[in-house]
């Protein structure tokens, strides 16, 4: 049975104080809050069984390997990825997404064509302008309307037969707008192009089904799903990812060096170069253990009553404008309060120990669309409270009749 | 005559130190700001906004006489006011007194939590292109 009171016991910092008041944590698109059964986990690994792994023939090292592929099926689980190998441990979405961009520059050519959508992050824009300059490939973009939804008919006429890769993200970070993916998956397939779909926002609030999706590749963060920083996954369909070069060179990634050739390691080594963060993968399953010991029908469920209620409550607020009002979203709110700076109202709610994202939230060009400077955005996770969301909605208050 | 930075400075801290609570202060603030000499239209350039701040500053500097004289705006009202505290420190002097003068007045009017470099709304930044305004029409003195 779902109880947020139990909940919240997990998490030590929510019991906090900043700014002499008691922390409201609202900024969980940004990163998710770490309970203490993910903590205890990290101490273990320091405290009893810290070794390098795949090499060590002694004890500890075996340990340390047999935690760190248990974690890789965890995911493997998790996700329903057919096999572990599928599974590659990354530093982040981020470096997700370039290792696939990197494999890519060795498949596109001049002419090939890439399609993006209108609501990514920075960090999934830059990638592939640099993999256009590499290859001669051109970018493409799909629009988003109003609601800050992509327009699906204006999806569906940028496809063609060069069009070799779609990427796109699960859940927009800025806004919170689920993205219609299978349609996308789907479609692209049609054309014969392959699909990465960012799940970094998807993953805290639902759990994807890979093989259902019949996705390419997808990238998610551990620090989002309350998991460490500097940790995350890619999947990767086993045919892509036999067909993909190494991205970086280095130990645990080789078979055999000489100084003529050296052979790759198998999956899912041969994308795995160097000493990995192996206390974060373990803590990373512990995560995704602790995740769905509280089960994510409940996590949407629970969220999605936050959403509306704060929804309903920050709308009350005369000059309170909401950017994102897709019906299909998930608990992120982007507003401004009208003529006023969103960094002047982040500055004053911080002041009332409430953490909120200011800014343009890495995405830029959505920001452009809605001509303005950034949002407020206060982002819930299923370990927040409606009277969390009261204070939120006081603070807001607050914050207008000062700056107004 | 002029009344010195350190003076204006002492002034600065008088006037935050009757405040109780964070709210007065940021109110002071928010007011200060409404009087910031404002930045003539025509120098409100690209070239002319201070980098690192999440909102957007423009200042502008010329020399009166021998002083260095500031004007500013920003999108962003509590930036406003910040700046606005240091264009009434810096503004009317001498180059070579604002390239000299100490800063930790902000730390004793309460604004600590503003001096942090990875702060977004860049004081810090604000103070370093004020500093350089300094040095670059000191070396024009010269």
């Amino acid at each position: 049975m779902f109880n947020v009171e139990n909940i919240r016991k997990d998490f030590p910092i929510l019991s906090r104080k900043v700014n002499g008041k008691p922390l409201v944590y609202f900024d969980n698109a940004a990163t998710s809050q770490t309970p203490q059964q993910v903590i205890d986990v990290i101490v273990d690994y320091y405290s009893n069984y810290n070794a390098n792994i795949h090499r060590g023939v002694h004890a500890l090292s075996q340990e340390a390997t047999d935690k760190y592929e248990q974690a890789r099926k965890k995911i493997q689980t998790h996700f329903n990825a057919k096999f572990a190998h599928e599974i590659i441990f990354t530093s982040g979405t981020t470096h997700g997404i370039n290792l696939v961009a990197n494999g890519f520059s060795s498949i596109l050519k001049k002419g090939d064509e890439i399609i993006v959508s209108a609501l990514e992050h920075h960090s999934n824009i830059v990638p592939w302008q640099m993999l256009c300059e590499r290859s001669g490939a051109t970018l493409k973009v799909i629009p988003m309307n109003l609601e800050g939804e992509l327009v699906m008919n204006a999806y569906d006429k940028l496809l063609s037969k060069n069009t070799k890769l779609v990427f796109v993200n699960h859940i927009s970070n800025a806004l919170g707008t689920i993205n219609p993916i299978e349609h996308i998956i789907e479609k692209a397939h049609g054309v014969g192009a392959a699909v990465l779909i960012d799940g970094a926002q998807a993953c805290p609030h639902l759990k994807p089904d890979v093989q259902a999706l019949d996705v390419d590749f997808y990238v998610a963060s551990a620090h989002k799903m309350c998991g460490p920083t500097g940790e995350g996954m890619l999947y990767g369909k086993e045919s892509w990812l036999k067909k993909l070069p190494p991205y970086q060179g280095g130990g645990e990634m080789i078979a055999e060096v000489t100084f003529e050739k050296t052979t790759y390691a198998e999956l899912p080594h041969k994308f795995e170069a160097g000493t990995p963060n192996i206390c974060g993968g373990i803590a990373f399953g512990a995560a995704i253990d602790y995740m769905n010991s509280i089960g994510f029908d409940a996590i949407a469920k629970y969220e999605n009553e936050l959403l509306e209620y704060a929804t309903k409550k920050l709308l009350d607020i005369d000059g309170l404008k909401i950017y994102g009002t897709s019906k299909n979203k998930t608990s992120v709110i982007s507003f401004n309060l009208e003529g006023i700076h969103p960094y002047d109202v982040g500055t004053i709610l911080d002041k009332l120990g409430i953490a909120v994202r200011t800014g343009h939230h890495c995405a830029q060009p959505i920001m452009d669309y809605f001509k303005i400077p950034g949002t407020v955005r206060a982002s819930f996770a299923f370990y927040n409270t409606k009277v969390e969301i009261d204070t939120l909605v006081e603070g807001v208050k607050k914050a207008k009749m000062m700056l107004a | 005559m002029i009344v010195s930075i350190e003076d204006i400075q002492k002034e600065l801290i008088d006037e935050f130190s009757m405040f109780e609570d964070w709210e007065e202060r940021y109110q002071y603030m928010i007011d200060l700001g409404k009087d910031l000499p404002l930045i003539d239209d025509q120098y409100k350039t690209d070239s002319n906004i201070i980098k690192g701040c999440q909102s957007k500053v423009w200042v502008h500097a010329e020399m009166k006489d021998d002083k260095l004289v500031f004007t500013a705006d920003s999108d962003a009202i509590i930036t406003k006011g910040i700046i606005a505290i240091l264009i009434r420190v810096f503004s009317n002097q001498h180059p070579k007194d604002i390239i000299n003068a100490e800063t930790d007045f902000i730390d004793k009017i309460g604004l600590k939590e503003h001096l942090s470099p990875t702060r977004a709304n860049g004081l810090v930044s604000m103070v370093k292109q004020l500093k350089l305004y300094a040095i670059a029409y000191q070396t024009q003195l010269k």
